[in-house]
């Protein structure tokens, strides 16, 4: 049964996120053989619709307007409804982000629809879309089906597998003309603390520290090896409670949770709120002096040690590869 | 200033997850409040003694949430209101809870709402801008910080670890993220108080709702698992050596670098 599905193209600091394109591949499949149109809302974006086309959009719609340099949920909500009312699609694809988040549960309210939210598979199983998400932040997993209303979901990023790139596909980038209007919310100020590194979300390296990395200043040389690797820092709940680093940092049941390809975690004895956070990282490494530390017990791999010791080692040990390749 | 607090009772967080006929048990386990509604109790509180007013925390479950409403009493709330769905919906989702909230909230007079950003069980963080579209108010996620001054309110927000400040006005809808605040422990005279403190029980009669008008937008075909990880390799020998072995294990067997 071909659909018809919007999915949506998230630009941030001057670029398309990687999610937007893991949307596209997830409207694929949702669109089962029917149309997959991208939106892109901002005060600039009609330069990244080509980019959603060669990740095999089929259109992009574009809604422009001084009204939407920064995201508040009632701008946004107005231009993507704008979209829905013109396209009428069967499903709706957002990335699980800050953004979508923020933005998806008011579109399924006001589109009287169903939405599943954070959902890292999407497969078509007896004539349903069936969407898995994790639930007690990752203990356990459930399969659900939108019943009412549009098939509407965020994926978590980093789980769905985007198309590859065809440069030479090409497709239609049109404008929709809304007029943004009565926004409750003003940004009077963003503070960019993260500005530096790659977001933990959508890292594929991430490198963690527990209470065993001391201090702040221990940090620094995680956040060495998290360059070298281009991945991002987290911490445990430990850490962060100890004022180490920010709580934007932490990783667990409370805080984030995160599926990076790569995950190294450095003086962190694993209890089980933070292991909800990262178990289903797909290889993860422990570095712990304790050798009876729980982490060890989800570690693909394991090293008994100093952290102080071997990440020096480890950075050495990776710069002579980067040096190779 | 009239302030509600929208609580969810949820598995403690140290608690393994059961399953029983393809479902969760809850046989012998723990409950606590949802961590995040707890950073907006206090919030809440805090609010009431700057601000002045009254604190009503709402819950939606069973004859067990009162438990949880009876600490989020100790702790300085003043009233509480369970709406007990138990014998009216099975299956209810983030659209049932939203509907059932707003219908009860639409007969209050409030100034502003505050709840948990995400509850740590079902993790969809819908609830909230569900229930904000319900009754029509604006709302603003993720909060670490809050001030209000009249009918203004300053908001931060924590977005991927940037944070934005947020201009805006009441009536508001705010969902609390970590680092807000510390919520306090209940005290013993706040315990003592708490149980002659008004705890108010209703039912979907009670607000003139149908089960079919609230019933759910979603379905769930099945609760599983994960596979459980099979304990990995720990390396032996000289730290270097070790160093040196997993990096190469990285590369050629897991493939990840």
């Amino acid at each position: 049964m071909a659909r018809k599905v919007l999915v949506f193209g998230e630009v941030r600091d001057g670029g398309l996120r990687n999610v937007s394109y893991e949307a596209v591949a997830a409207g694929k499949l949702i669109a089962e053989g029917g149309e997959v149109v991208a939106v892109l809302i901002g005060d600039e974006v009609k330069g990244f619709g080509d980019s959603m086309i060669q990740y095999g959009a089929d259109r992009v719609v574009t809604v422009e307007s001084d009204q939407l340099i920064n995201y508040t949920p009632d701008g946004y909500s107005q231009a993507f409804l704008a979209v829905v009312n013109q396209e009428n699609p069967e499903g709706i694809v957002l990335g699980h982000t800050a953004l979508g988040k923020d933005l998806s549960p008011k579109l399924a309210a006001k589109l009287n629809s169903g939405l599943i939210s954070d959902c890292v598979n999407i497969e078509v199983a007896g004539g349903n879309i069936v969407f898995t998400r994790p639930i007690y932040s990752g203990k356990a997993f459930e399969k659900k089906i939108v019943s009412d209303g549009i098939i509407f979901a965020t994926i978590r990023p980093n789980n769905i597998q985007p198309l590859e790139k065809d440069e030479a596909r090409t497709g239609e980038v049109a404008s929709l003309t809304v007029d943004i209007k009565d926004l409750r919310s003003v940004i009077k100020e963003v503070v960019r603390k993260a500005a530096e590194g790659v977001d933990l979300s959508e890292a594929k390296v991430i490198v963690a520290g527990g209470r065993g990395v001391k201090s702040a200043e221990g940090f620094n040389a995680l956040k060495e090896l998290a360059d070298l690797l281009g991945g991002a820092v987290g911490a445990s709940r430990g850490a962060c409670d100890a004022d180490y680093c920010d709580y934007s940092l932490q990783i667990g049941q409370t805080g984030k949770v995160v599926t990076p390809d790569l995950y190294i975690a450095c003086g962190i004895s694993g209890a089980i709120q933070h292991l909800a956070g990262m178990s289903n990282s797909k290889i993860i490494v422990a570095i712990n002096k304790d050798p009876e530390a729980n982490i060890f017990n989800v570690a693909d791999y394991g090293i008994v040690g100093d952290l102080f010791e071997v990440i020096p080692l480890l950075v050495e040990e990776f710069k002579k590869i980067n040096v190779n390749a | 200033m009239n302030i509600f607090v929208i609580m969810k009772r949820t598995f403690d967080t140290e608690e393994k997850i059961v399953i029983n006929n393809g479902k969760i048990s809850e046989d012998g386990a723990e409950f606590i409040i949802n961590p995040y509604d707890e950073y907006a109790l206090e919030e809440a509180i805090q609010l009431k003694d700057k601000h002045g007013g009254e604190v009503t925390v709402i819950t939606i479950g069973n004859e067990d949430s009162e438990k949880e409403l009876r600490t989020a009493l100790a702790m300085g709330a003043d009233k509480a209101v369970l709406i007990n769905i138990e014998d009216d919906i099975e299956d209810g989702d983030q659209y049932t809870t939203a509907a059932v909230l707003a219908e009860y909230l639409k007969d209050q007079e409030f100034d502003i709402i505050l709840g948990g950003n995400v509850a740590i069980d079902g993790g969809s963080g819908q609830v909230g801008p569900r229930l904000a579209d319900a009754l029509n108010i604006n709302y603003v996620t993720t909060i670490t910080k809050i001030d209000i001054d009249g009918n203004k309110a300053v908001v931060v927000r924590d977005v991927e670890g940037n944070s934005e400040a947020v201009e805006t006005s009441l009536p508001i809808l705010v969902t609390a993220q970590q680092g807000l605040n510390e919520p306090r422990y209940p005290s013993l005279p706040g315990i003592m108080k708490a149980k002659k403190k008004p705890l108010e029980e209703l039912e979907l009669d009670d607000l003139d709702l149908d089960e079919d008008e609230v019933a759910a937008k979603t379905k769930t075909l099945e609760i599983y698992l994960p596979a459980s990880k099979e304990a990995g390799k720990i390396l032996e020998g000289e730290i270097d050596d070790q160093v040196k072995e997993l990096v190469k294990l990285l590369q050629t067997e897991a493939k990840v670098i």
